[in-house]
This record gives C-alpha cells, sequence and structure tokens, in this order.
C-alpha cells in the first residue's frame, strides 16, 4: 500500500508503525514519529496501525536555536 | 542565581545549536562560554542517516540542559506534536514553544502560544514560551501554566537588540517575580548586557555567536557581558538624571583669579 514517509510516497507491506520503520530502513535509530499529525511513542508503536494514505513523519535530534 | 522549573543554572547564558562551522567550533563556543543551556530541535531523519544520534551525543558530551524547541511551527497542534516527539528524543520535559504567527517577522502568534502552552503545561511539560513584551499576553501565558517567560529582544536572526526597551522594562517590572530570558533578535554582547542590566535573569541566543566570524570568540564575549550585566543590576546602578553634577568636590578648590 501507499503511504507518505516524511513527505515522499512509499510503498510498504506492513500494517503497523514500528514495522514500518523497521521495513523503511529505520532500525534502531533515535528517532520520534507521528503518524497523521499525531505522536506515536515508542511503546505503542507496534499496536499503532498503519493504513493507506496515512502520513507518517518520522524525526530526530537536531541543530535548534 | 534564579531558578527555572526549580534548576538553578550555574550562568545566565543559553545558546543555541545551529548554523555552526562545524561541530568542533559549536562545541568550543559552548565549553569556553560556559553557556548552561543549549537550545535544539527535531528535524526529519533519513532512513540509514543516523545524524540525530550523532548530534544527540555531541549535546549529551556537552554537560549542559538541553532544551529543545517548536520552531517552524504555525499552528497550536503543529508545536504540541513537535513538543511531545523532542520530550521522547531528548529525554527532558523542558519545551521551547515557538507558535509563529506571521512569517516575516517570525512574531508569535499569541492566540496559539497560549493555546499551546495550557495544552503543553497540563500535560506535564515545562514550558519556556518564545512571546512578544506584551503584558496581556503575559498574564494569559502565566494563567496557562507557564512558570518562566521569554520575550524577545528584536525578530529571531535579526541582531537589532532590544528594540522595545519601554516594553520589556514594563514587562520585568509587573512580574517581578517571574523568571523571564530575553530571547532573540541579539546581535551584540552589549545588548546582552543591557537586557541583564534591565533585570532579566538571563539571554538566549544563537545566530550572534554561530554567524560571527570567530564564533568562540563571540560566544566569550557574551558570557563576559552577561555576567558583566548580572553584576551591575545586583550592584543597583545609580538613577539617571538630566542635569550635570560635578563629581569632584567644590570644596577646597584653590581661589584663583
Amino acid at each position: 500500500m501507499k503511504i507518505s514517509i516524511n513527505g515522499a510516497a512509499k510503498d510498504v507491506t506492513s500494517t503497523n508503525l514500528a514495522a514500518v520503520l523497521h521495513e523503511a530502513g529505520y532500525g534502531d535509530a533515535r528517532v520520534a514519529t507521528a503518524v497523521n499529525g499525531n505522536f506515536v511513542p515508542v511503546g505503542q508503536r507496534e499496536s499503532c496501525p498503519i493504513e493507506a494514505g496515512d502520513q507518517v513523519e518520522i524525526v530526530a535530534p537536531r541543530q535548534g536555536g | 542565581m534564579t531558578a527555572f522549573y526549580g534548576v538553578e543554572l550555574p550562568t545566565a547564558f543559553m545558546l543555541g545549536t545551529a548554523q555552526y562551522p562545524s561541530p568542533a567550533i559549536l562545541g568550543a563556543a559552548f565549553r569556553e562560554s560556559a553557556a548552561s543551556v543549549a537550545t535544539v530541535s527535531v528535524r526529519r531523519e533519513a532512513a540509514g542517516a543516523q545524524a540525530g544520534e550523532g548530534f544527540w551525543r555531541l549535546i549529551r558530551d556537552l554537560g549542559v540542559h538541553v532544551l529543545p524547541n517548536t520552531a517552524g511551527c504555525h499552528s497550536p497542534s503543529e508545536a504540541i506534536t513537535t513538543a511531545k516527539m523532542a520530550r521522547e528524543l531528548f529525554e527532558t520535559d523542558w519545551i521551547k514553544l515557538e507558535v509563529i504567527g506571521h512569517s516575516d517577522s517570525l512574531q508569535p502568534d499569541p492566540f496559539g502560544l497560549v493555546e499551546a502552552a495550557a495544552s503543553l503545561c497540563r500535560d506535564g511539560f515545562k514550558v519556556f514560551p518564545y512571546t512578544t513584551e506584551d503584558l496581556v499576553l503575559a498574564d494569559r501565558l502565566l494563567d496557562a501554566g507557564c512558570e518562566v517567560l521569554m520575550p524577545w529582544g528584536a525578530p529571531i536572526g535579526t541582531g537589532l537588540g532590544l528594540v522595545n526597551p519601554y516594553g520589556l522594562r514594563s514587562l520585568r517590572a509587573q512580574y517581578p517575580d517571574v523568571p523571564m530570558v530575553i530571547d532573540a533578535g541579539l546581535g551584540l554582547p552589549s545588548q546582552a548586557a543591557q537586557a541583564m542590566e534591565m533585570g532579566f535573569d538571563a539571554v538566549l541566543l544563537n545566530t550572534a555567536v554561530a554567524k560571527a566570524g570567530d564564533p568562540v570568540a563571540m560566544a566569550i564575549a557574551f558570557a563576559k557581558a552577561i555576567e558583566a550585566g548580572k553584576l551591575a543590576r545586583n550592584a543597583d546602578p545609580m538613577d539617571p538624571r538630566d542635569m550635570a553634577a560635578p563629581s569632584t568636590p567644590l570644596i577646597g578648590k584653590a581661589f584663583l583669579q
């Protein structure tokens, strides 16, 4: 199914957020996630369903002012 | 030293981590200036990049307090989600809350700022709101649960200094017991000293150091100015007056014609 990861279209077969992260190549990276604008904590990724058209945001620590 | 949400910082210098020529210069600027708080952000990570992990190690090794921001957020919901992601990544409930309302001036959206602040305070965040010198907005932010205010000196990145000293003095006088940080718009150390002389508790800046020709030297200059301003404030400055008054005693002056 087609979803969006960080604004880019992506075809995935996984149906929960933890599996999507693994499938997309994030492995054990230090990242935080949101689906359709809502924060999903690390502990809830496996129980967070992913459906076609979902918008997944994956962020990491960066420089800031 | 003023406490920010119960934390007494060793120095009144809060420094941003963006725009430095290199990570090494960033690290040196912090070490040489003894800045006690580092502002950071969250941004999209590419698969396999691990850029976030490297940056996090660099910041953690500085041994300073970390203040994540919601820079670039234009709505309360966007800022709230960003804050929650930052809390998980940086393992802190401190958040520098930015809800931008005007693209050119990066002026805070006062309505969105209060809405986001109230929600985040309810959720256990310790909110440092990037605000203006507006007294009513300050009142609303305190009502929302904020225990610190961060009024701007000037629009972010301008280096104009304290463009509304009257408004900032009024804000300081109206809430003498609220910890306040001048955040953004400073370009020179003398402006940071001025902020501290006015009674503000700390100064937060980024561009003035990071974009200086010698960021490490400029960070040291700001640290010294902040300390000087704080010392001056605590020393109870004289009141200014319009007419001259000789400092050398007239009594005993030789009578010469």
